[in-house]
């Protein structure tokens, strides 16, 4: 199967400190992917390389459909393919939740404003808060952010997904609805790259799981044979840590 | 009885109305135009300050720097005064203007440049990662938001610059100032400088009460 993203020697550096030391990814179409590991060990860097959100070392590579992530009008096709959820869900608190939908395809796509209303109207309904489109962000409990966020996201329909640490800033109550809106959007067949620290979530949805320490990738493969059966010790040592919490 | 009779003379309030009130027409129309020249100005050297490439940057903080460090009167005297030595002969309207929206200028520049400074950072990353380009994302996204934060400081400097047209008399501006100082010279009387006292105060305090509670709702929602 041809990698729809495919990470190269990715290499980051803030400073003297490298955070990604050489990092070799390929992600099929429509995979599933899960990134898990301490903190500071570089999965939001990761990720935000391939929207180039961080730049990265220029002997590093990324494609994204086989379109580098580079700059100017690459990087705008690339950005249009990609979609992201931050932990803080970074909604437009100026504009009402169906306007923060409908932003980026009446901006980018040029999509009139009428169409526009309706996908976003669409996505929200999918999301489940069909219902509060007129509100303000503000207005909104942490897990309907995130919900909108996705809904932001998906109106570019975009063929990948990132998700960093998209329940971490939710109170618990709240990380179920996310979750099942994103498990959802799994089974659409979307190429989601998702960091996180849910392992229930990483083991009944990922077709793969990555575990990262220190800049590299330590190991990787189905969730049941990293998860339940980690070869490496700093994978096990993390699973204990993060298990016996 | 004697002080109401020179300060607040009714018979010359009477006559010297007419001359004050198109004295104060003058004033609004400067003021109003100076406002709104300077934020178009100051608008764009936040941008080039923000985001120009380096020399422009540079010279974008020299200006800002500059036109907050001379004062104003000076700088209106060289338009008005010194500019002709070199065959560039502007009205008293256009001198003042210009002394006023290029000062007014630099400091909303500094103004904008907070602003925008204090959108937070997720705001410009979500606005990229959706595909927004970096103009589209400053006009609807960063902007708009910004905006918000820095409207007192904006009325305040809003209402320095209708203080400020004052300095237009002195370019033989018949602003209304100039007005009051002539009426005054006609009547032999002071009556025409306490009404026009009167007049700035009546414009200018509803705009610094606004500007207080502004800032008092502000700092409310920060808590
Ligand atoms: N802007 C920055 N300047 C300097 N160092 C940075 C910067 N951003 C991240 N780092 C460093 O890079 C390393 C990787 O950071 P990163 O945010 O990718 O970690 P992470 O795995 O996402 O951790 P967490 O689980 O805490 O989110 C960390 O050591 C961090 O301190
Ligand atoms: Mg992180």
């Amino acid at each position: 199967m041809a990698a729809f993203v495919s990470i190269r020697n990715l290499r980051k550096s803030y400073g003297s400190f490298e955070a990604l030391k050489g990092i070799d990814l390929d992600v099929a179409k429509g995979e599933v992917v899960c990134i898990i590991g301490p903190s500071g060990s570089g999965k939001s860097t990761l990720i935000r390389c391939i929207n180039k959100l961080e730049s990265f070392s220029s002997d590093s590579e990324i494609r994204v459909d086989g379109i580098p992530v580079a700059s100017g009008r690459a990087l705008a096709r690339v950005r249009a393919e990609v979609g992201m959820v931050f932990q803080s869900f970074n909604l437009f608190p100026h504009l009402t939740v169906r306007e923060n939908v409908m932003l980026a395809p009446r901006r980018v796509r040029n999509t009139p404003r009428a169409e526009a209303a309706r996908q976003a109207d669409r996505l929200l309904d999918r999301v489940g808060i069909g219902n509060q489109a007129q509100k303000y962000p503000d207005h909104l409990s942490g897990g309907q952010q995130q919900r909108v966020a996705i809904a932001r996201a998906l109106a570019m329909e975009p063929q990948v997904m990132l998700f960093d640490e998209p329940t971490s800033s939710l109170d618990p109550e709240m990380v179920g609805e996310v979750l099942d809106v994103m498990r959802d959007l799994a089974h659409t067949g979307v190429t989601m790259i998702v960091v996180t620290h849910e392992m229930g979530f990483a083991s009944q949805v990922a077709d793969r799981v990555i575990f990262m320490d220190a800049g590299l990738i330590v190991e990787q493969g189905p969730p049941d044979q990293v998860l339940s059966n980690p070869q490496e010790p700093r994978t096990r040592d993390f699973l204990g840590a993060v298990l016996n919490h | 009885m004697d002080l109401f009779d020179t300060f607040l003379n009714a018979e010359v309030m009477r006559r010297t109305f007419p001359m004050l009130m198109q004295g104060l027409w003058i004033t609004l129309q400067l003021g109003a135009a100076s406002i709104v020249a300077g934020l178009v100005l100051g608008l764009a050297l936040a941008m080039a300050r923000l985001y120009g490439p380096m020399p422009l940057r540079l010279l974008t903080r020299f200006y800002i720097d500059i036109f907050r460090s001379i004062p104003l009167l000076v700088l209106l005297i060289i338009v008005y005064y010194a500019l002709p030595f070199l065959g560039l002969r502007l009205s008293p309207f256009v001198s003042a203007m210009s002394a006023l929206t290029l000062v007014s200028g630099a400091y909303t520049a500094e103004i904008f440049r907070a602003g925008i400074e204090a959108i937070p950072k997720g705001q410009f990353e979500a606005s990229a990662a959706l595909g927004l380009s970096g103009r589209q994302a400053m006009a609807d996204v960063i902007l708009p938001q910004a905006v918000r934060i820095v409207i007192p400081p904006l009325t305040n400097n809003a209402i320095n610059v209708v203080k400020d047209t004052a300095l237009a008399s002195v370019v033989a501006m018949p602003d209304l100032l100039k007005q009051a100082t002539q009426a005054q010279a006609l009547a032999a009387n002071p009556t025409p400088l306490i009404v026009a006292a009167a007049i700035y105060i009546a414009f200018l305090w509803p705009l610094v009460a606004l500007v207080s509670r502004m800032e008092c709702r502000f700092a409310a929602r920060r808590r």
